[in-house]
């Protein structure tokens, strides 16, 4: 537990500078997540749940943090440049975990009542609202990361939408690493939908010095009686960049929630998704892709709960691992008593593209009620060498030809995407990044 | 002269399968392969093409004066040879449009030339689509895929037409046809046929050879070509079988 009691130290030793950086709602759980930490501690291979990825061996290293807050003053626009085709959204950044909006974003006229803003100035303006959601779904109840997010994050964002309040354009928040030294954030991220209103929301997660990069991300998302939300998760490191996230959704009767978690680029990473179904009617399109090179590591955790009957959950991750990388997809379905009329499909398929990439893939299904639509399947191979051979023929060189079939396998999740611009922007992503030309950017100078 | 086969010695896993083929096929000829079951017709097929598994052992194959055999797949294909495949592989993912334009650019690459305009290649892809009679339906599709027996083969008629290649493989086109897809298949590839291209014909049976007449007609046998003909030996083919033209071949061996 050695890993575990420097964390205690340093929480002990800085609380107030922790709390000063903060305010609200995010300093009244500490105490709560310090004894939820000091019991469970980290993550790590021993528990099944983290088989693939050993969690705790990450935080081993004697991290910076900032919690004195000092300005790391990341140039948004020159640190930002690489962002390939605009989209056209409401851009919001995060400099480690300092939030900050764009100057468009910063004067556009959001609808009625819509907030969008740094969540430690949320804790102190809106605490009547924040105060009712903060951590109230991060479950700090086991190993985790959501007990050591709790007791160290000082800020992050906040979006909230009123009942009934529709945002049209979509909002990006963009993750900027960027440090002398290397460095540990805690960031998190709340996300509340009133009844029947819509919200889409990118996250993009970049790395632009070459430091090593350690990162735990806590996002809660609530999601009201008919709403709907499109929620997009995309990071873009480098080799150096160990990130652990942990997404934890509920969704209200007849809720509509798309999802998807892009890893393009980075080092090790530990996805996991908590989803409950908390009303009827409710939908949820969960998906993913990775592609890996090198000794990079994706490891993607789901949790997909059907409390209550007529839900359907639809579940597709792909992974391209080449090189030495590794992958690992492990996605439980739990379909509990009465939850009837529950549909739920999900799908992990995979291909390595050498003999010594690893796959390892774990679907899982639980079913406590007799009248479910229920699948899940999961396959590991390689790219089909008679298509290959067939567009070889047709004068496709061999290189090219992989190209489209990687391409092409991927392209399935893509298209899944229903935010046509970052459907278009993730097809030119991936196609860059399997032509090698994303190391070309500012901020991925270290993977070259 | 088109193809030049000189003693091809060609197998797989370290198995020889072709045991020595010589052939020549000239411009504008038309040349069937047949034989029984195992005979090596797709082995022949797939070596000429570049096939990754198969392996050549001795022997020379010279294609419109350059060394076939040490040419990359796509590079045999961008010289001009083209396979329409007994089984045409289905590309989820890959729409044929896609597929197309990379294939004809790719080959446009290696002349030298800038890639087609994109309102060219539309217009190429109208005109050789409705040669074979293929729906436009199914340049949005992947390709292949969910495509019926005859559209597969009729969409490999597509692609040759696409492509003009000056040798063109047919391997087992007849197999799953109907008569009536199959009289499309061998019309396109009549009307493909000029004094400049050459075709090889690989059937078990005759009659695709009703359709697309042959100029001379090879059987092949245990990885030899035992008997060089004109058309009429498909006929006798047909009505006699191949025992007669084997007991020929080994009694001559005697």
């Amino acid at each position: 537990m050695s890993a575990e009691k420097n964390y205690i130290d340093i929480f002990s030793q800085n609380r107030a500078l922790i709390d000063k950086g903060s305010a609200g709602a995010m300093n009244a759980l500490r105490d709560k997540a310090l004894e939820c930490f000091t019991r469970y501690g980290l993550p790590h291979k021993g528990l099944e749940e983290y088989l693939h990825t050993d969690v705790r061996s990450w935080f081993e290293p004697d991290w910076g943090m900032n919690l004195s807050r000092v300005d790391m003053h990341v140039d948004q626009a020159q640190a930002f440049k690489c962002n390939v085709p605009n989209l056209s959204t409401l851009l919001y950044f995060l400099s480690n975990d300092v939030f900050a909006a764009s100057d468009t974003a910063a004067n556009v006229q959001l609808p009625q009542g819509v907030i969008v803003c740094s969540l430690s100035e949320a804790a102190a303006r809106y605490p009547e609202i924040v105060d009712a959601y903060y951590g109230r779904l991060a479950d700090m109840e086991r190993p985790g990361v959501a007990a050591l997010n709790t007791m160290f994050a000082q800020d992050g964002m906040f979006v909230y939408v009123p009942d009934g309040v529709v945002v049209e354009k979509a909002l990006q928040l963009v993750t900027l690493l960027q440090s002398p030294v290397d460095l540990l954030t805690n960031r998190r991220i709340l996300v509340v939908l009133g009844r029947r209103s819509q919200l889409t929301l990118l996250l993009c997660d970049h790395a632009l010095a070459a430091n090593k990069y350690l990162t735990t991300q806590v996002v809660e998302v609530f999601a009201g009686d008919g709403s709907n939300l499109k929620l997009y998760d995309l990071e873009e490191t480098h080799n150096a960049n160990l990130r652990v996230s942990d997404y934890y959704i509920s969704q209200e009767a007849d809720s509509t929630i798309e999802t998807d978690f892009v890893t393009l680029h980075n080092g090790s990473t530990r996805n996991s998704v908590y989803q409950t179904f908390k009303g009827q009617g409710s939908t949820l399109s969960l998906n993913g892709i990775a592609i890996t090179d090198k000794e990079q590591h994706v490891d993607n955790m789901t949790f997909v709960d059907h409390r209550v009957s007529d839900c359907t959950s639809s579940e597709l991750f792909k992974y391209v691992l080449d090189d030495s990388s590794t992958g690992a997809f492990a996605g439980k379905v739990l379909v509990r008593h009465g939850a009837q009329h529950t549909e739920s499909q999900q799908t992990n398929r995979n291909i390595c593209l050498t003999r010594e990439a690893r796959m390892f893939t774990q679907p899982q299904l639980e079913i406590y009620a007799d009248d479910v639509k229920c699948s899940h399947g999961a396959t590991v191979g390689q790219l089909d060498e008679k298509a290959m051979f067939y567009m070889q023929q047709r004068g496709i060189p061999m290189e090219e030809a992989r190209m489209m079939l990687m391409q092409a396998f991927v392209g399935e999740v893509i298209g899944k995407v229903t935010l046509e611009p970052l459907r278009d922007r993730l097809n030119r992503l991936v196609e860059k990044r399997f032509r090698g030309e994303l190391s070309q950017c500012e901020g991925c100078r270290a993977c070259r | 002269m088109m193809l030049k086969i000189e003693n091809l010695k060609a197998g797989i896993n370290g198995k020889e399968i072709l045991k020595g083929i010589n052939m020549e096929v000239g411009a504008g000829e038309v040349h069937a392969i047949m034989g029984p079951n195992g005979s090596g017709k797709s082995t022949m097929s797939n070596v000429l093409v570049g096939h990754p598994a198969y392996e050549v052992y001795d022997g020379k194959v010279t294609f419109k004066g350059k060394n076939l055999l040490e040419m990359s797949a796509e590079d045999r294909s961008h010289e001009g040879l083209f396979m329409s495949f007994q089984y045409p592989v289905e590309i989820p993912g890959v729409s044929m449009t896609n597929f197309m334009r990379t294939a004809i650019n790719e080959k446009r690459k290696y002349q030298g030339l800038q890639p087609l305009p994109p309102t060219e290649f539309l217009k190429l892809i109208k005109e050789k689509r409705e040669f074979v009679k293929l729906d436009s339906k199914f340049m949005n599709r992947s390709v292949n895929e969910g495509f019926s027996g005859g559209e597969k083969k009729r969409n490999e008629i597509f692609q040759m037409a696409m492509l003009e290649p000056s040798l063109s493989i047919l391997d087992e086109t007849d197999s799953g046809l109907d008569i009536d897809a199959l009289r499309i298949v061998a019309d396109g590839v009549n009307r493909l046929k000029t004094p400049e291209t050459s075709v090889i014909v690989i059937t078990h049976y005759q009659r695709l050879l009703d359709y697309i007449k042959p100029d001379v007609v090879h059987v092949l046998y245990q990885g030899r070509i035992i008997k060089t003909a004109g058309p009429e030996l498909a006929l006798e083919l047909e009505e006699r079988g191949y025992d007669w033209v084997i007991k020929e071949y080994e009694d001559s061996l005697k």
